[in-house]
């Protein structure tokens, strides 16, 4: 470029002004040159300074919904305020039905026992015992939920009642907010979340070390709680996320390999084969709502199966994944060199035994990767899954398919819309730290197979 | 525990299938035979093939099984209870039923049975352990006489593997055949149900009303309420050319950068980073725009006096957008890159600069492939809906100001199946019509776009 700007003047032919107009346009050209660059980079900026930011505001957001207050209580199971029945046995000669009604009344005996007073007893004694504190503040400051954990020890095991357990108790999401300072601790009482009485408890709790910010295992292994936002957790939506891969590793996986097949080694080219094909490419553009739609109408209105199953969101996230495994597949078993076929046929296998005895292996890393890319697809998908009822509150973790479940992605739609939003809001974004996290497991695992595994012809 | 049974006796007789085909063909010619005097195919090709004989009579009774089994035990039973029990309406007459099959099954009721239940019970009971025993015994007997009817007709001289092979390529035809019947079922199921909602709301009012505003119905049919289509037409519009006016700048100077300027090292490290954008589901865009980006841009608008609202079309479109830009760079990249190396060598050889060669000639040589990236974008945002869903405000307006609150198509189809309208009410149905208007508008979009590529890749492959 420089060389240019160098050429003697007389050189061309002696006319300055000409030589001159080249020289100051060059310069212009130049500079266009340079701003256009720029841009380039800039836009190039732009996009890596988004992908920052999202992963940056997620995980600033979202990582101290890990740890949560905590109170670690010393609880006496005394047997005085905890006064039931021993727990029924199945008499001989008793159905099933009439053993499970005594059961579910032991059951609701032990539920109706006055947990908050053995947690309040508990409170009570690590403080001194001139501090007046009330029933009030005290149950405010443990979350609802910690009543069935005692309960469910005790279902678990009734001849502990009388002992002395150790235990960790979540304090309730508002003392979390409180504590955390997700509230403005200047506001009136009437804006403030929690009780005076209940706000100093909590800063008398956290001063002397039993309300402590822990690590809070019960963001994976609890279910979602309406009562007890600060024991919520996201066992039912990974378990409703885990059925649904499965389905459509069961389903899509199959189906779209065997069709990629048929249609890249078997299919002949006619009209057929092109309208399958563009058939193809168009549905892995339809927007996945429609899927959804499909979903309520076919397996929901006419085939009756049940709302809100991982059956069902399982099946419409295959037919919305399997244009992608297709896709994919195809282009992998189209990069196989076609003298690996003309060998097999050359040395008398028929067209089948080529394509699975020789091609199908060499083409399998490029299917797992397809496969992982569809999966991951379907893990991050909320719209259609909302259509079909899985937006349900549940409370327990789906025992089987088609039971009723949530989803990770549909979990933090319905975590964002929640009403105690100062609490909600870091654990939405705990919970897309552990979507963001499974997918770039996903995605981390095709990478690998795509570099190591994979030969290149 | 019948049902594993009948897979596990169902996989037992496959397998022994399987052996007697290879052990037959295997007596039938010995090892060390002469070449001329082999069968035709290897024994594992007469193997499965037999096993095949043998699954697919067996399935065939297994599947008739489950379709008749209901109807069959129903007939019987009912035939046991008392006529004025049979002769209850159909609603209890099913509670009826569901304490028998619960006596039954020997979980029992709570309270007294009477005798005519226990009856039935016993009866139903014995119907179930005659069934699956019967079961099991047809799919034994199907399997079996598949077995033997398969072994008979081994003999050297069968091509046992032109057979398996065209079972294997029926297969795989039926396994394509589903990706065509999704599209049928799609078309089918939005086609009925618009047709459906069409015959309470005519179709003028849908596609030429103004007002959007479905009145809740939970039972009964009342049409009430108004269902004009152009309000989430324009908001689904609005929010869509925001986004590409995002996307498209960024994207095309992302793709041109990578493909024409960026060192391999540039390249390396900047392309995955921007693809990850491709790989984060739409739910997290949403919170993201509804929780920073909409807050973000209404305080940048409170600073310069401007009225911009937290959740409106701005925000919904700016953060789709971000989601986009992968979408267009990957694209357009693959269609710079494909531009010939010559076109570029004449133009700089002719003293151009490298972005007067890209302006004036690889872009206009690359533009067709480009509109199809620019049109596939355009279809990718009008059917987006979570960001939409968070971070557009869900006012069904008609508004001409982006910093207003919005909706789309989308959020609509999301409002109308999800809260507790009655299924066969307009307010319901109206999601299908609105269902086939995003299909129709987005395929048109997809079939336009890739003849364009196609086309394009044609030209220059």
């Amino acid at each position: 470029m420089t060389a240019m700007s160098e050429i003697a003047p007389g050189a061309l032919s002696g006319d300055a002004s000409k030589v001159d107009l080249v020289i100051r346009s060059l310069r212009a050209r130049h500079g266009r040159e340079k701003r256009f660059r720029f841009y380039g980079i800039l836009a190039i900026g732009l996009a890596v300074a988004m992908v920052l930011l999202l992963f940056g505001s997620v995980l600033k957001q979202g990582l101290p919904a890990f740890w949560q207050a905590t109170l670690s209580l010393d609880i006496n199971l005394d047997p005085e305020i905890i006064n039931i029945d021993p727990q029924p046995v199945q008499a001989a000669g008793q159905s099933p039905a009439e053993y499970r009604q005594q059961l579910t009344a032991w059951q609701r005996s032990l539920s109706l026992v006055n947990w908050n007073q053995v947690i309040e007893k508990a409170i009570r004694a690590e403080l001194p015992a001139d501090v007046e504190i009330t029933a009030r503040d005290v149950n405010a400051i443990v979350t609802s939920g910690e009543r069935f954990t005692l309960r469910d020890m005790i279902l678990k095991d009734p001849s502990i009642i009388g002992t002395n357990v150790r235990l960790n108790m979540l304090a309730s999401a508002h003392v979390d907010n409180w504590l955390k300072g997700n509230i403005d601790r200047n506001l009136g009482d009437a804006q403030q979340q929690l009780s005076p009485g209940a706000r100093e408890l909590a800063d008398d709790l956290a001063e002397r070390g039993i309300i402590t910010q822990k690590f809070n295992p019960g963001l994976f292994l609890n279910v979602d709680s309406r009562s007890s936002p600060a024991s919520s957790g996201l066992a039912g939506a990974f378990m409703g996320s885990l059925y649904m891969m499965l389905i459509v590793i069961l389903l899509a996986v199959p189906i779209g390999v065997a069709s990629a097949i048929y249609l890249e080694e078997f299919a002949p080219t006619n009209r057929l084969t092109d309208i399958i094909e563009v058939n193809i490419n168009n549905l892995a553009a339809v927007p996945s709502i429609v899927f959804g739609l499909l979903g309520v109408a076919v397996f929901i209105n006419w085939f009756h199966l049940p709302l809100s199953a991982p059956l069902v969101g399982g099946l419409v996230l295959t037919l919305m994944t399997l244009p992608t495994i297709i896709i994919a597949t195809r282009s992998t078993l189209r990069a196989i060199p076609p003298s690996i076929r003309q060998a097999a046929l050359g040395l008398g296998a028929s067209h089948t035994q080529a394509i699975f005895h020789h091609v199908l292996p060499l083409a399998l890393p490029g299917i797992l990767t397809a496969t992982i890319i569809g999966v991951a697809q379907a893990l991050g998908e909320t719209a259609p899954l909302l259509l079909i009822g899985m937006n349900a509150f549940v409370a327990n973790i789906p025992a089987s398919p088609v039971d009723p479940a949530t989803a990770l992605p549909v979990q933090i739609y319905l975590w964002q819309a929640n009403e105690n939003y100062n609490f909600f809001l870091s654990r939405t974004n705990a919970a897309i730290i552990v979507l963001l996290a499974l997918m770039l497991l996903l995605n981390a695992i095709a990478i690998f197979l795509r570099q190591r595994i994979q030969r290149r012809w | 525990m019948s049902d594993y049974l009948l897979v596990a006796i169902l996989l037992a007789l496959m397998a022994v299938g399987y052996q007697i085909g290879t052990s037959r063909i295997r007596s039938l010619v010995p090892a060390g035979a002469p070449i001329a005097d082999r069968p035709h195919s290897r024994p594992p090709y007469h193997g499965l093939l037999v096993a095949l004989w043998c699954a697919v009579p067996a399935l065939a009774v297994i599947f008739a099984f489950w379709f008749f089994e209901p109807f069959i035990d129903r007939y019987f039973v009912a035939s046991q209870l008392p006529p004025e029990v049979r002769a209850l309406p159909d609603a209890q007459f099913a509670d009826v039923m569901r304490r028998i099959q619960q006596i039954a099954s020997g979980f029992g009721v709570v309270g007294d049975t009477q005798p005519y239940e226990n009856v039935a019970a016993t009866r139903l009971r014995t119907m179930e352990t005659i069934w699956s025993l019967a079961l099991i015994g047809l799919v034994a007997v199907a399997g079996i006489v598949g077995i033997f009817f398969a072994r008979n007709r081994i003999s050297p001289s069968l091509r046992a593997r032109n057979e398996v092979e065209r079972a294997i390529s029926l297969l795989l035809i039926l396994c394509s055949a589903v990706a065509v019947l999704t599209t049928v079922g799609i078309v089918a199921s939005l086609l009925g149900e618009a047709i459906h909602f069409f015959s309470f709301v005519s179709p003028i009012d849908f596609f030429f009303g103004t007002v959007w505003n479905p009145a809740f119905s939970s039972t009964g049919s009342s049409a009430s309420g108004d269902f004009g289509l152009l309000p989430l037409l324009a908001g689904t519009l609005m929010i869509s050319i925001i986004a590409i006016a995002v996307a498209l700048p960024i994207g095309l100077m992302t793709a041109i950068y990578m493909s024409e300027y960026a060192s391999p090292m540039v390249r390396n490290v900047a392309k995955p980073i921007i693809e990850i954008l491709a790989g984060i589901p739409t739910i997290v865009y949403g919170v993201f725009a509804l929780t920073v980006a909409g807050p973000a841009f209404a305080a940048a608008g409170a600073m310069f006096g401007l009225d911009i609202r937290a959740t409106s079309a701005f925000t919904a479109g700016a953060v789709m957008g971000v989601m986009i830009i992968p979408f267009i760079s990957s694209l357009s990249d693959d269609i710079i890159t494909q531009v010939p190396r010559a076109m570029r060598d004449g133009s700089l050889g002719l003293g151009a600069t490298r972005s007067e060669t890209i302006k004036r000639v690889v872009l206009p040589a690359a533009l067709p492939g480009i509109v199809g990236a620019f049109l596939l974008a355009v279809s990718r945002a009008i059917g987006e809906t979570m960001i939409v869903v968070l971070a557009a405000g869900n006012s069904p307006l008609l508004r001409l100001n982006p910093f207003e609150p919005s909706t789309s198509v989308t959020v609509s189809i999301v409002n109308q199946l999800t809260g507790d309208n009655d299924f066969s009410s307009p307010q319901s149905l109206v999601a299908f019509a609105l269902g086939l208007t995003l299909f129709v508008m987005t395929l048109g979009l997809n079939v336009v776009a890739l003849y364009i590529v196609r086309r394009y890749r044609e030209q220059y492959e």
